[in-house]
């Protein structure tokens, strides 16, 4: 770790990234690492093919999606501080470390009023949108039904991709609108422990 | 040795007696009947294997047994059946020959049982998770293992100063500290046999089992130091003897590792150029393996280091050079000789604990063995994690500390260390046996029947068993992909600045000398794979194309290099067939009828038919089941809808370019044809007023053992028609929302779907022939379906229309046929290797010049040179693109 200093010193503004994100030098260390090894032609600057270079991520059914969400709308490229500040809404919520009312809020925990702790309630929306790809607040039918159709295996056919997406919709839908909207998903999710689901992650 | 040992078995006794007098009556025989003789007991002649041949028989059929009932396995681990068997199977002969005449030899355990279980562990260990951890392990497994001995060893003494453990246990501080040395390895085979069947965390099996596999390294090392010390004597013992012994440890140590990677290297190499002769792959990979193993030995050095490295390091270049057949044999075989091996240990392990002749027992030794070695454990396992968290990005949380400290089991290592004792210089040798045996006993009996239990109990946070709803379902596995890319993305899965850099090494070094050109070439593919496949889409938007909907592009489905190496490189072949049988797939698809499903029906379909995220299915190490391509398939699924989708979304983007058009069109039609065979046929015209007309083969390709397979069909010649010029109204953007294009018209239509009394023709007879192995169940899906369908007449008759009926229908797979398999690749020559690369990536796909004229790149290889002419069209082709100087740098 005898390098983190100096890899630290070619971020700029890195102290202000690390209190907004939560993050450990140490984290941003291994994140700025990672940004240089995808950003192959370094620029600075990560476009949507670099992303696509990463094999794994070619094998996973959603992978695009997240991919887009790296990217902020009319945007082709990411820089290193977005970067790490989209992945800090997947970072857990820091118990240990006490809160510091004079800092600047982190990125994961301005919706801390609401019930979830901040991460999960971070996830919930980031996986909100990763359904809502038009942004209107609601995942319609055909965009509930374009994530099954990428998250079920080939054989499932139209049809009974059709009746799950319409049964999904029924049992979670409130206000009958045919739409899920955020506080509806957020409602279907209410008795998920999303969080023992994080424990094993990374990103701590 | 082995026949010593197995000349007292079970069956020696009674059928030896049998034998004594049958060869008397044989004697007897051929005194009086003169010279013929008819039949004659040669029991002595097959002894040894027979014997050998009986106690597999009985291993085998005691695991047959034992997984009889699969809830009785959940609930009991293997290990303890075995040993309470071979307590059965001991009992009896001492019960009917009244003395113990045999029990596990140390030169059977260490020269035959222990390799084969240490081998398959090595080579089938996810090095990937290992190197990740290797810190960890390391440490655990040097570290702990030398706390636990010599914390064992000295508190056992000081407990034996005090009076605890009886006077009779004439043992010194050597002695003990010798002991503490024997007993405190974690023994591979019980942490395996237990730790397969409690489903923890990858990263807490990797570590424990990676510290299992290592610490008999410390064990064996300090074994022999504290024996050299007793033998000279602890009066004589210099200072510069400890020295010694730490440098003993390191030599031996490293050295086993060196060993191990040497002979790695050796047998990747030597699988290089095994092409020709398929067959000996697989032994060769047995005996080299082995032979590091023997070596390491024959040094003293650390064998099962050696062995361990030995598979660890040869495994990716192995099976990328050996064939997929070969691949299979030597899992199963691998597979085979491991579960035996361990059956009969475990086995002999309850037979040796019967003889009590070789017991001297001591409660007080006993039980204050039991406790420490528990108690430094424990102790051991706290502090280190706690050393370890400070920098593992990842903490190893109190859950895991639990699990490792009551994971760690003793088993037939300790028990053969303790059995090689020599007893006239440890006077107190029957005792530590019996105190050994107890405690293989009680920490595989009681600790591997426990921890499943308390692991589950630590984890359940879930008190509720109520039945997800179907939303959270769908939500919960949309969550698992998003954190799974995340941490693709976030590269935080163990990304190490090291690993980067050997990765270059290997790529720019290693894999150049140990893999094979084709295939070492091939995997250079993945890189380029991308590019080429954002070429392609680019030029068909360029020609104006909206002919080529991305499903068209019958897109290879490849799996990464780094996480599925097995995939990566001959298989690279398949991948068309990847995409036939999911064309296959689409046409179940369209088929309309299936019920109205029940909600549970909903969720037992959700659940089988989602797909899962890597973390679930990415099985670690496991010695009895073999998950086959499943994954590999999804993998192949999601990998061509991943990139049909990325391909729509850069048509959409890129749809405005068509610059080049005019030019590639001309370079393709005066296209070289004269070495051009009956394969390569003309391009087949369409003539539909439709737009949309599309026509597409499937084309299977399979990798044989010598080689790859190609499936050309036969089309009728159809004058070629070459459209000037493409009215720009005819385009047809795609809409960036269709994701994954619905099945196509054409698609519909492909030949052997062009009418009912083809179908069944065409699936079973000679599709199935040419579809790898690993597709096959997926094939064989796709052809029960297909034959049970109900009504495809009806289904077929509404797209007819829209449809080019006559040319395809005549395509019909009979006219299938199998070519001189070579491989094109390898026997390129050099200049042109590269390009005929290219041609091959390519020519999955259909490229089309024009909204209606198709042309499809047959590939034959009755000669290199039509391969490398292929290359230069395209090349030709694609000259004019930017991408392509970045890409070949001519």
């Amino acid at each position: 770790m005898g390098s983190t200093n100096s890899t630290l010193s070619k971020i700029p503004n890195v102290e202000e990234l690390m209190q907004e994100t939560g993050f450990t030098p140490a984290h941003i260390v291994r994140l700025y690492d990672r940004f240089e090894a995808l950003d192959k032609e370094k620029t600075g600057h990560l476009r949507p093919q670099d992303f696509g270079a990463i094999n794994r991520l070619a094998m996973n059914p959603i992978g695009d999606r997240i991919i887009g969400a790296f990217f902020s709308p009319g945007q082709e490229t990411v820089d290193f501080h977005s970067f790490v500040r989209i992945l800090a809404h997947f970072r857990p919520a820091d118990k240990k470390r006490p809160k510091d009312p004079s800092m600047p809020e982190p990125v994961n925990s301005r919706t801390s009023k609401l019930k979830y702790p901040p991460l999960v309630f971070s996830l919930i929306s980031v996986a909100f949108q990763l359904y809502d790809q038009d942004k209107d607040g609601k995942i319609s039918r055909a965009e509930l039904l374009q994530v099954l159709r990428s998250m079920l295996e080939m054989q499932v056919t139209e049809e009974q991709l059709e009746s799950i997406a319409d049964r999904t919709i029924q049992e979670a839908d409130l206000d009958k609108d045919d739409a899920i909207s955020f506080e509806e998903f957020r409602k279907s999710l209410e008795k998920v422990n999303i969080d023992h689901k994080m424990s094993i992650r990374f990103l701590r | 040795p082995l026949r010593r040992v197995l000349l007292i078995l079970p069956f020696g006794t009674p059928l030896g007696g049998v034998y004594k007098e049958r060869t008397k009556d044989a004697a007897r025989l051929s005194e009086f009947n003169g010279k013929m003789l008819l039949v004659s007991w040669e029991w002595s002649y097959v002894q040894t294997p027979y014997i050998i041949a009986i106690w597999i028989l009985v291993a085998s059929v005691a695991k047959i047994l034992f997984h009889f009932s699969q809830r009785f396995t959940t609930v009991v681990p293997e290990s303890c059946m075995l040993i309470l068997l071979g307590l059965v199977l001991g009992g009896i002969v001492l019960l009917t020959s009244k003395k113990q005449l045999y029990q596990l030899e140390p030169g059977l355990f260490f020269l035959f049982l222990l390799p084969t279980i240490v081998g398959d562990a090595g080579y089938f260990m996810p090095a990937r998770l290992f190197f990740d951890n290797l810190g960890a392990i390391l440490l655990y497994a040097v570290v702990g293992t030398l706390w636990n001995a010599f914390c064992t060893g000295f508190c056992l003494y000081g407990v034996k100063l005090l009076g605890i453990i009886d006077q009779k246990v004439q043992a010194g501080l050597m002695e003990f500290l010798l002991f503490g040395a024997l007993i405190s390895a974690v023994d591979p085979v019980a942490v395996l046999a237990v730790f397969e069947e409690v489903h923890v965390n990858e990263t807490l099996f990797i570590i424990v089992f990676g510290e299992s596999l290592l610490n008999d390294a410390v064990t064996v090392v300090l074994y022999k130091v504290y024996m050299s010390f007793v033998e000279v004597g602890p009066e004589n013992v210099q200072t510069a003897d400890y020295f010694k012994g730490v440098a003993s440890f390191l030599i031996v140590s490293i050295g086993g590792t060196m060993v191990g990677l040497i002979f790695a290297a050796l047998l990747a190499f030597i699988t290089r150029f095994t092409k020709k002769v398929r067959i000996i792959e697989p032994l060769l990979v047995f005996l080299m393996v082995y032979l590091a193993y023997l070596t390491a030995e024959l040094f003293s050095l650390s064998a099962i280091l050696s062995m361990t490295f030995c598979g660890i390091g040869c495994n990716k270049y192995v099976e990328a050079n050996i064939s997929q057949k070969s691949r299979t044999t030597v899992k199963y075989t691998m597979k085979t000789l491991a579960s035996i091996a361990e059956t009969i240990i475990f086995i002999f392990l309850g037979i040796s604990a019967v003889d009590k002749s070789k017991w001297a027992w001591d409660t007080g030794l006993i039980s204050c063995t039991l406790i420490f070695i528990f108690v430094f454990r424990a102790l051991g396992v706290v502090m280190q994690t706690w050393v370890l968290n400070w920098f593992r990005l990842v903490p190893l949380d109190k859950i895991d500390q639990v699990v490792m400290s009551y994971g760690g089991l003793r088993g037939a290592v300790a028990f053969a260390l303790v059995v090689l004792l020599d007893a006239e210089r440890v006077p107190a040798k029957d005792y530590f046996v019996a105190t050994t045996i107890i405690v293989v006993f009680f920490t595989v009996m009681f600790q591997g029947l426990t921890i499943k239990p308390l692991v589950n109990w630590l984890k359940v946070p879930r008190a509720t068993n109520r039945k997800p709803t179907i939303n959270e379902e769908i939500h919960e596995r949309a969550f698992d992909h998003c954190l799974t890319a995340v941490e693709d993305i976030a590269g935080l899965n163990g990304y190490h600045h090291w690993r980067d850099k050997w990765e270059q090494f290997d790529k720019n070094y290693l894999s150049k000398l140990l893999l094979r050109k084709s295939v070492y070439r091939k995997s250079e593919l993945w890189e380029v794979y991308q590019k080429i496949n954002i070429r392609d889409a680019i030029s068909v938007i360029d020609q104006g194309g909206n002919v080529l909907t991305s499903a068209r592009l019958s897109l290879p489905s490849m799996a990464s290099r780094a996480s599925f190496p097995e995939v990566t490189n001959v298989t690279n072949y398949l991948r068309e067939n990847g995409s036939g049988v999911c064309l296959d797939l689409q046409v179940i698809d369209n088929v309309p009828g299936a019920k109205v499903e029940e909600e549970s029906e909903t969720h037992h379909f959700l659940a089988g038919n989602l797909y899962k995220p890597r973390r679930r299915y990415q099985s670690h190490y496991s010695r009895h089941f073999m998950t086959v391509g499943d994954h590999e398939r999804q993998d192949r699924e999601i990998f061509q809808r991943n990139m049909k989708s990325r391909m729509e979304t850069f048509k959409t983007t890129r749809h405005k370019r068509h610059s080049h058009k005019k030019d590639r069109k001309q370079d393709l039609n005066d296209k070289p044809r004269r070495n051009v065979s009956w394969q390569d046929k003309d391009p087949v015209v369409v003539t539909v007023e439709s737009e949309d007309e599309k026509g597409e083969h499937l084309e299977p390709e399979k990798e044989e053992d010598v080689g790859i397979t190609f499936v050309a069909r036969k089309v009728p010649d159809t004058p070629k028609e070459r459209p000037k010029s493409v009215p720009a109204g005819l385009e047809v953007c795609q809409s960036p929302s269709v994701a994954p294009p619905s099945p196509t018209c054409s698609e519909r239509n492909l030949p052997w779907k062009g009418g009912i009394g083809t179908l069944p023709v065409c699936v079973s007879m000679e599709a199935t022939k040419i579809i790898p192995i690993d597709l096959q169940q997926a094939w064989n899906q796709s052809i029960s379906s297909l034959e049970s369908l109900a009504s495809p007449p009806a289904f077929m008759g509404n797209h007819v229309p829209h449809c080019l009926t006559h040319s395809t229908t005549e395509q019909s797979p009979n006219h299938t046929h199998q070519l001189r398999p070579s491989n094109p690749l390898s026997s390129a020559t050099s200049p042109s290797r590269r390009r005929v690369f290219i041609s091959f990536n390519n020519s999955g796909s259909t490229v089309s010049i024009d909204s209606d004229i198709h042309y499809k790149h047959t590939h034959t290889h009755t000669h290199t040179g039509y391969w490398t002419n292929t290359a230069m069209m395209i090349l030709r082709k694609y000259s004019e693109h930017p991408i392509m100087s970045t890409l070949f740098p001519i």
